[in-house]
């Protein structure tokens, strides 16, 4: 202990060096990008947990249709809104409705999805995994010559990389109800013609990309709830911490695919 | 205890350690120790908080890796194991949690059944219940089979941790401070327990504990880790005859005679 004590004190006083924080820097990054592999590795071989899968997937898509219900119906109304004034400026409110599905189907239910499900599935999962990582749940299932990767980290990325287009598709149908809702009471518009407008401008490539993004999206919020909650350390306030890490690890992550992604549809556009 | 001794198969190691390091950082735990436990034996490791009892028990079960040594466990060197291996070996092998480690989320029932169903596929509903009731009478808790591990008590969450491990059926048993933070009937009936599973298992066990009393009642030998190393070994009474300061200190300070 002495021994410890004389080498670490002049470390303390000066703190860590700007190689060691580089050192730990890409040690973090081949610890990510190891259990990104180990993922790849696991998840698509046997034993596969379906059962698992299943109850993963209805419980993030099910209990965040509330929320996403309500926030798509909110968008959909306030873009509307907000967008109105400017047309109306050049007599052109025949076109909100396709305003409205290009911003909303192309970026807004995409990435609107994804922010809340980061905040609420992705913060529960990081919390799920560190209590069970420090309450040594997850040595239990070790020892007992289970797969606790699989069962765990597998399952719960999986269950988000489905769930996350489903519900992206789902909060654009509610956010299109949304405008609707702004459009019939302004212009009376009929709901055949709104749907007629607002479907007119989008072609197969934009219902794509928004699929391939909200598919990343998932996978991303749910590799790193799951990376931050494996490697919490002890304590409940590591819990708290992973919890919160993942959710704004994953939001930071996601803003950044979200121009990555747009870019690269700009291409094939 | 002396019946008991008379089982035990002194020409049958289940579980030999030579020259074992591990330290963490600068901070030597254990420093090169030697270890045999024997079939139906009932070891128990005495030491103080952070001398590296429970680093040794993971070490064991392949939950921490060996910086140096050889770790034989039912024949096989944990520290050159390939994972699959050590899935298979790991079965062999109990762990009971100092926490108990209960899967919170999961009734007692799917507890029990976790370890069962991935490691039998092959068995049938009536099979897998018969082997849940089984284990939770072999730890007389069979009225908690659907109740939450929250609604439990603490001793109750130990014995659920135990006949967790013992479903499976392992031929080594790991208990990681079985006794601590309960009180003192508990902590009987706990010691009770784990002589009772050796007896009805046939199970070979390593108790890790600062509790004399436990260590009294369930070690058939006792070794007592003193700065990462074992400084005495035998029976309770042949340690505890130590004239060494260390040894005596601690009886003085945890033993009520």
């Amino acid at each position: 202990m002495d021994t410890q004590n004389s080498t670490s004190e002049p470390e303390a006083k000066s703190g860590p060096t700007l190689l060691s924080r580089i050192r730990d820097f890409f040690i973090d990054v081949f610890d990510v990008f190891s259990f990104i592999g180990r993922f790849f590795k696991e998840a698509f071989a046997p034993p596969y947990e379906l059962r698992e899968l299943i109850k993963q997937t209805w419980e993030v898509g099910v209990r965040s249709l509330l929320l996403i219900t309500v926030t798509g119906f909110i968008v959909g109304l306030i873009f509307t809104k907000q967008s109105r004034p400017s047309l109306v400026q050049f007599g052109a409110t025949s076109w909100i409705p396709s305003l409205v599905s290009i911003a909303i189907m192309r970026a807004l239910a995409p990435l609107v999805t994804a922010l809340i499900s980061a905040g609420r599935v992705g913060s529960s999962i990081g919390a799920e995994i560190g209590s069970m990582r420090v309450t040594e749940q997850i040595d239990a299932m070790e020892v007992s010559g289970t797969h606790p990767f699989k069962y765990l980290v597998c399952v719960r990325t999986l269950a988000t990389t489905i769930s996350l287009p489903i519900l992206a598709i789902y909060n654009g149908l509610i956010a299109m109800l949304g405008g609707y809702l702004n459009v019939a009471v302004n212009e009376g518009t009929s709901f055949s013609t709104y749907i007629q407008q607002f479907f007119q401008p989008l072609s197969f490539i934009d219902f794509e990309a928004s699929i391939i993004k909200s598919i990343v999206f998932g996978f991303t919020i749910g590799i790193v709830g799951s990376y931050k909650g494996w490697n919490s350390s002890s304590g409940t306030a590591g819990v708290g911490k992973a919890a919160n890490s993942a959710v704004v690890t994953a939001m930071f992550l996601v803003f950044i695919e979200e121009v990555i992604i747009v870019q690269m549809t700009g291409w094939f556009r | 205890m002396e019946d008991h001794k008379s089982a035990i198969d002194y020409n049958d190691k289940v579980i030999s350690i030579k020259g074992l390091k591990k330290s963490f950082g600068d901070y030597h735990v254990l420093r090169g120790i030697d270890l045999d436990l024997y079939k139906k034996e009932n070891l128990v490791v005495l030491g103080r908080s952070g001398t590296g009892k429970s680093v040794l028990i993971k070490i064991i079960s392949g939950l921490l890796k060996a910086d140096e040594g050889q770790v034989d466990v039912l024949g096989t060197d944990v520290t050159s194991i390939t994972p699959r291996d050590l899935m298979e070996l790991r079965r062999r092998i109990g762990f009971s949690f100092q926490n108990s480690a209960l899967y919170d989320s999961m009734t007692v029932r799917k507890n029990l059944e976790f370890p069962l169903v991935r490691n039998q596929k092959n068995l049938r509903r009536k099979e897998i219940d018969e082997m849940v009731e089984r284990v939770l009478e072999a730890v007389g808790l069979k009225q908690t089979i659907n109740q939450m591990p929250s609604e439990l008590s603490g001793g109750q969450r130990k014995r659920i941790g135990i006949a967790r491990t013992l479903i499976l059926r392992p031929e080594i048993m790991l208990y990681d401070e079985p006794t601590a933070g309960l009180d003192p009937i508990t902590s009987m009936e706990i010691n009770n327990l784990i002589n009772r599973v050796q007896e009805r298992f046939n199970t070979s066990s390593i108790i890790i504990t600062h509790d004399l009393t436990c260590a009294k009642a369930t070690g058939d030998r006792v070794a007592m880790l003193l700065d990462g190393q074992f400084q005495r070994q035998g029976t309770f009474d042949e340690v505890f005859a130590s004239n060494d300061e260390r040894v005596k200190q601690f009886y003085d300070y945890n033993f009520i005679n």
